[in-house]
């Protein structure tokens, strides 16, 4: 932690430096929620024609400062100001006034609507429609030419693929006049080409003076295409470095706050008998859009078959067929070596496969539900908390739930308190806790740490890892590039709707993002 | 970010308030009428509990707006907006004129009466089980085809009542009167004349076994989970869609205790519109009482007794206009259902200082 403190005359350099003030400079940003201090006086200085990364692991901070930028939050403690002058920003209109515009990671996007009509959304220019679409036009053929981001102005967003869909946040933004562009996790759902397609418009942006923050937890990419980059660490800002004179493995220390583990893999796997097999599998998705498009795959007992890729190339579908909430089209499925009727999720529990879901909001939970009630989400027909008459029994649901957050370690111990309210890491252990109860013996688990702190994940990787241990199957999905290489016994990689390449465990990391780019054609 | 209110708070401390703020604002708008206040609530109060007679018809009123409650919350626990309780209703009461006609003169009331419900109970449920397939099966709003169904109901019962089951040689669309002894639904030994009647413990039962099938049974969890995160319902294996039809088919059955109360309870034949608005009150019952059993029988306790008490007030203080109930009738829906959350932040707000 020593350089902590050498790097603090490196940002007050940079308030001074040059003539122009910075375009935006956070001094001591604090920002506590109940008794966890998110923001710990943090500063950060972002000069204008300059890329910024901001980098640091889930939990970081890095969402909580962004928010506070946008108006999201007000902070406790701290300044802002923008190209020199000190601001206050109570909400997103006063951010949008002061040229702060955000490109967050779930789209703000009117599906239905066309494209132009999207560009306009807060900008639509008095009474009538025309004007501002007139205007919108014309600075949505201005932005094309000068940065490269071209879209079809009259194409409905519904119809355009992710990498679209965000040249079109990012040409909102421009159009109200961004001066600084936030962007959250741009990549996480983009190909590798829409990547590069985005980094360089980003560039083009920097080249016109324009400040762009960019906010990740993937350090080839800050490596890529950032000027600066700051490290942020459990709500504390760890360092800022010039990209050119840092590496990627100093940046992935000062992330963790040590040395990576050195392939600390445990003992390697001792496969057993196939367990749960796919033939030639296709899945469309609710839109009809075939996503898995002929995949076989085999799962044997005692390994962590880890399906690496790309999100959006497949993986859901494929999890969602597996695991009975996705009616396949074609292909066979076969558990133990028996070839599966067309089975729905509770089904496929009751063969003994069971699911820790991608979306655990979406899917894992019910928000409005206590803990107790979502322990037992897809279980609830068992007889174990049901007494008089076949009823369920309020209190033995309570004494499960409470049962199963001793033993996986949910914090806080509170059976009854909404589901909502438990932080990532606490839902997903309880959704983790409630899957691996019944002790099946196929467990698929879809993103097992997807916003998930620091300790969290290391419980939940430990876990998996012990369940193979005993025997049993696990297939894990997961977009992260370490999960999968810290996991897998085998790795199968996905893209467009296809296994392109299996790798064993150990694999070599630029290879895995080879084929994962689907650069084996 | 506004913390959660405690339980009791949630259930009990808010709809209270809102319910004095409604009579709050009631009290203004019958002061700007030129009555006094205090002389109405008085004459409300006396109207609708004064006396066995009051209390009867309270209680009458409140077993409709109980059913009609009961019926809307538990579409509503599996997100569905039943609109056509008034049409399930009616419907249920053309399955207690059909079995009576038919019957009345074969069987003794003790085998006629139970068959009657039964009767109306399969009328209604008939009546939502169509919308809820429809929106189960083909995506059709279940609003639009509940009140749509209102409707069909509505001209069916006048085509039927004018054309096919009138009393021959009478003017009046009605049918003949039951000849069913039912000395045994019409009064359980209630003190006065009022029309209250078995019917009432009824909704007791049936508020009773909505809460067991909706609390503690897996099937009433399963509804909880469509209700609450339809996607949530898919991963568990929860047919969605199995789901929606039977809660819509069982939300009509409850309408028909409408037809029960009314048609066998009192007319003991088949009148037009005979529901009288019941089953629209039932939707801001529903809102009231929080979609929970306890909460409807409060709510309709409530609105039975401002229907009978705003009846008398009428009656007491006939300078007040009658429209004046109807609109402290809109006031408590409004503050109750529709502004339910007008107090929950400020309130939240006071106890988190406290």
């Amino acid at each position: 932690m020593g350089h902590q403190v050498a790097d603090i005359p490196d940002v007050t350099s940079a308030q001074g430096a040059g003539g122009a003030p910075p375009a935006i400079e956070c001094r001591g940003i604090t920002k506590r929620f109940g008794h966890v201090l998110a923001n710990d006086a943090v500063d950060l200085v972002v000069r204008r024609g300059s890329i910024h990364g901001v980098i640091g692991e889930n939990g970081a901070g890095k969402s909580t400062l962004m928010a506070i930028l946008h108006g999201f939050y007000p902070m406790d403690a701290g300044e802002i100001r923008v190209d020199g002058r000190p601001v206050t920003i109570r909400d997103s209109a006063d951010a949008i006034r002061l040229g702060i515009e955000m490109v967050h990671q779930h789209f703000m996007l009117v599906e239905p609507f066309r494209v132009i009509e999207n560009i306009m959304l807060g900008a639509e220019g008095g009474m009538l429609l025309a004007g501002g679409e007139a205007a919108a036009r014309a600075s949505l053929a201005r932005l094309g030419r000068d940065y490269g981001l071209v879209v079809d102005p009259d194409a409905r967003i519904g119809d355009l693929p992710v990498g679209a869909r965000q040249r079109v946040e990012i040409l909102k933004a421009l159009h109200r006049g961004a001066e600084i562009l936030i962007l959250d996790e741009p990549t996480g759902v983009l190909t590798p080409q829409e990547a590069d397609d985005l980094f360089r418009v980003l560039r083009a942006l920097r080249d016109e003076g324009k400040a762009v923050i960019l906010i990740t937890h993937k350090l080839r990419e800050v490596m890529a295409v950032t000027d600066r980059v700051s490290v942020m660490r459990g709500g504390k800002m760890v360092a800022h470095r010039e990209t050119a004179k840092t590496s990627a493995a100093e940046l992935g220390e000062l992330m963790i706050g040590r040395r990576p583990a050195a392939a600390a893999r445990p003992a390697p796997a001792t496969p057993g008998p196939e367990l749960l097999s796919v033939q030639d599998l296709r899945v469309r998705d609710g839109a009809g859009v075939e996503r898995v498009r002929g995949v076989s795959l085999a799962l044997h007992a005692g390994e962590i078959l880890g399906i690496a890729g790309v999100a959006g190339n497949g993986q859901t579908e494929l999890l969602e067929a597996l695991s009975g909430m996705r009616r396949a089209e074609s292909g066979t499925i076969r558990l133990r070596g028996e070839v599966l009727p067309p089975c729905d999720a509770a089904a496929m529990r009751g063969r003994g496969v069971a699911h820790v879901p991608e979306d655990r909001l979406r899917h894992g939970l019910v928000a409005d539900f206590p803990a107790q009630d979502t322990a037992i989400l897809g279980y609830h027909g068992d007889p174990m908390w049901r007494r008089v008459l076949g009823l369920i029994s309020n209190r033995a649901v309570e004494a499960h739930a409470a049962g199963l957050m001793a033993t996986h370690d949910v914090r806080p111990a509170a059976p009854r308190l909404r589901s909502s309210l438990f932080s990532g890491g606490n839902q997903q252990k309880l959704i983790m806790g409630r899957e691996l109860e019944r002790a099946p013996d196929v467990l698929l688990v879809g993103q097992p740490t997807r916003g998930v702190d620091i300790g969290g994940i290391e419980a939940i990787h430990r876990r998996l890892r012990a369940w193979r241990d005993a025997g049993k199957a696990v297939l894990m999905v997961s977009v992260e590039l370490d999960e999968i290489l810290a996991l897998s016994d085998r790795i199968l990689v996905m893209f467009d709707g296809r296994i392109v390449g299996e790798l064993p465990a150990g694999a070599d990391e630029r290879q895995l993002g080879l084929l994962m780019a689907g650069a084996h054609a | 970010m506004t913390r959660p209110l405690p339980r009791w708070a949630e259930l009990a401390l808010l709809p209270l308030l809102n319910l004095v703020l409604a009579m709050a604002v009631s009290a203004l708008v019958v002061l700007a009428a030129g009555q006094s206040p205090t002389a109405a609530l008085h004459a409300l109060a006396i109207g609708s509990f004064g006396s066995w007679d009051a209390i009867g018809f309270t209680l009458f009123y409140a077993t409709n707006m109980a059913f009609a409650g009961l019926a809307v919350a538990i579409a509503f626990k599996a997100g569905l907006f039943n609109i056509g309780v008034e049409g399930q209703a009616a419907m249920a009461g053309l399955g207690i004129a059909l079995v009576c006609l038919g019957l009345d003169a074969s069987l003794p009331a003790l085998l006629l009466l139970p068959l009657a419900i039964l009767g109306s109970a399969a009328f209604g449920a008939a009546w939502g089980y169509v919308p809820g397939w429809l929106q189960a099966r083909r995506g059709s709003h279940v609003v639009i085809t509940t009140i749509m169904f209102n409707f069909i109901a509505a001209s069916l019962m006048v085509y039927l009542l004018v054309n096919v089951l009138i009393q021959p040689g009478q003017m009046a669309p009605e049918t003949r009167r039951f000849a069913t002894g039912l000395a045994a639904l019409s009064s359980f030994g209630f003190p006065g004349r009022s029309p209250a009647n078995v019917t009432l413990i009824l909704a007791l039962l049936a508020a009773f076994v909505v809460w067991v099938l909706v609390w503690r049974t897996p099937w009433g969890y399963g509804l909880r989970v469509v209700g609450s995160n339809p996607e949530a319902a898919r991963y568990a294996g929860i047919d969605e869609g199995r789901r929606i039809i039977v809660v819509m088919a069982i939300s009509g059955a409850l309408a028909a205790g409408i037809a029960v109360n009314e048609i066998l309870g009192v007319h003991q034949k088949l009148i037009l519109n005979f529901t009288g608005g019941a089953g629209f009150t039932g939707i801001a019952v529903a809102l009231m009482g929080r979609n929970h059993p306890v909460g409807v029988l409060l709510a309709a306790l409530l609105f039975g007794a401002l229907a009978q008490g705003g009846s008398e007030l009428a009656f007491e203080m006939p300078d007040l206009p009658r429209d004046m109930v109807v609109v402290v009738q809109g006031l408590i829906i409004l503050f109750t259902g529709a502004l339910g959350a007008l107090l929950r932040a400020p309130l939240a707000r006071v106890m988190a200082r406290g």
